[in-house]
C-alpha cells in the first residue's frame, strides 16, 4: 500500500481517535477538582507533542512507549544486592 | 488458514471457545502456566494445576481437533513468595516428561522486584538442568521496558541456546533488543494494554518476520482468544503475501516449538 492508500484507509480512524482523546481531556477538565499538577497529565501533553512531531523520524509509537515507561538502570543488581551469575 | 496460538490460557476459557478456535483454523495451542487471578495457598495447589494442564486440557482440546501443549512454572506474580516458589520448583520435574510439556514458562517479572528476579534465575537453572525450552512473560505497561531489559541482563548470564528462548509480550520499544540479542519474540494482541493487530503488523513490517510470533494470550481477563485471525485479516488487507502470513502464524511457532522433544504436531494438510 502506498501512503495515499493508507491515508484513505486510516483517515476516519485517526479522526475518531483524536476526537476520543479531545473529549476525554474535556471530560477531565469539566469535572470537579484539579489535576493540572498530576504527572500523568504532563505525560499526556508530552505524548501529544510527539504525535505532532515532524515526519523525518517515523518512530512516534516507540517514543511514546518509552515516554510512558519507568527508567531502566543498568546497575539494578546493586540496588537488590544480587550478584551477576556470570 | 491453519494457525497455531502459541500463548493461550485455556483453563480460563470455555469449551465453546475451543469450538470457535477450531472453526477459525486453530490447529494447536500452547498454554503457559500463569496466575489464576488470586494467590494460591500451597504448592499442592500447583500440583493440581499442572495436572489440569497436562491431563485435562489436552483432552478438552482434542475433542475439537486441536493439539494442546503446555509450559510449567510458578508465574512472576506469585514468585514474590520465595518459599512457595521453591516448593513449586521442586514439583515441576515430576511433570516434565508428560507428553504435552514443551518447557518452562511463562516465567518472568511482574513488578521487577528482587524476589521475582531471584525466582526467575532459579527457574532458568531448572530449565538448563533439564534441557528445557523457556517462555518468558514481560511486565505490563510502565514496567515493561525496565523489566524486559532486566530479563535480558539475567538471560545473558546463562549459557543457554538463545534460539530456545522466547520473550513474550514485546511491543514497539522492546522488540528490537529481544530480537537483536538472538531470542525469539512474541507479540500479544490485547485490545487496550498490549498490541493491537495493526500495531503488530507495523512491527512485522519494521522488524521482519524472523523469530517473531503472535498470540492472543487469552485468559480470564479482558482478552480475545480469537485475536490471531484478526492479525491474519489485517495482513491480508495490507496486501501481504499468504506465505508471509503463514510464516508468522504457523511456521514460526512450529519451528520454535520443534526444538522441544515433545512437540509432535500433526501436519493439518496431511490429516
Ligand atoms: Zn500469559
Amino acid at each position: 500500500m502506498n501512503s495515499n492508500q493508507i491515508l484513505d484507509r486510516e483517515f476516519l480512524e485517526i479522526r475518531a481517535k483524536i476526537l476520543e482523546v479531545a473529549a476525554a481531556l474535556d471530560r477531565i477538565e469539566r469535572a470537579e477538582g484539579d489535576v493540572s499538577g498530576e504527572p500523568r497529565m504532563a505525560l499526556i501533553a508530552e505524548a501529544i507533542k510527539i504525535i505532532a512531531s515532524g515526519h523525518s523520524d517515523p518512530i512516534r509509537a516507540e517514543k511514546i512507549q518509552l515516554l510512558f515507561s519507568r527508567t531502566y538502570d543498568e546497575q539494578w543488581r546493586d540496588e537488590f544486592s544480587i550478584a551477576s551469575r556470570s | 488458514m491453519y494457525y497455531i496460538d502459541p500463548h493461550l490460557h485455556m483453563v480460563s476459557r470455555t469449551t465453546d471457545d475451543y469450538e470457535t478456535l477450531a472453526k477459525m483454523g486453530c490447529v494447536a495451542i500452547s498454554e503457559p502456566a500463569f496466575w489464576a487471578g488470586f494467590d494460591r495457598g500451597s504448592g499442592e495447589s500447583f500440583r493440581d494445576y499442572f495436572r489440569q494442564l497436562t491431563e485435562v486440557e489436552p483432552k478438552r482440546a482434542a475433542q475439537y481437533g486441536i493439539q494442546h501443549f503446555t509450559w510449567l512454572c510458578i508465574n512472576a506474580k506469585e514468585a514474590e513468595n520465595v518459599e512457595l516458589s521453591r516448593e513449586v520448583l521442586k514439583i515441576i520435574p515430576e511433570f516434565l516428561d508428560c507428553p504435552n510439556v514443551l518447557g518452562i514458562g511463562e516465567i518472568g517479572l511482574n513488578k521487577n522486584t528482587k524476589n521475582e528476579a531471584i525466582i526467575f534465575q532459579e527457574h532458568m537453572e531448572l530449565a538448563i538442568a533439564h534441557q528445557q525450552q523457556v517462555l518468558i512473560h514481560t511486565p505490563h505497561l510502565e514496567d515493561k521496558y525496565q523489566g524486559t531489559r532486566m530479563i535480558l541482563d539475567m538471560l545473558g548470564e546463562h549459557s543457554i541456546d538463545r534460539s530456545r528462548v522466547l520473550v513474550d509480550h514485546v511491543e514497539e520499544h522492546t522488540v528490537g533488543p529481544v530480537l537483536e540479542a538472538g531470542y525469539w519474540a512474541g507479540m500479544t494482541l490485547y485490545p487496550v494494554t498490549k498490541c493491537t493487530p495493526s500495531r503488530a503488523v507495523d512491527i512485522i513490517e519494521r522488524h521482519g518476520a524472523e523469530r517473531l510470533c503472535v498470540n492472543s494470550a487469552g485468559d480470564w481477563g479482558p482478552s480475545k482468544p480469537t485475536a490471531v485471525p484478526d492479525l491474519v485479516l489485517e495482513m491480508r488487507r495490507r496486501g501481504h503475501k499468504e506465505s508471509l502470513i503463514k510464516k508468522v502464524v504457523y511456521d514460526n511457532p512450529r519451528d520454535f516449538f520443534s526444538q522441544s522433544k515433545n512437540f509432535n504436531l500433526e501436519n493439518p494438510a496431511e490429516r
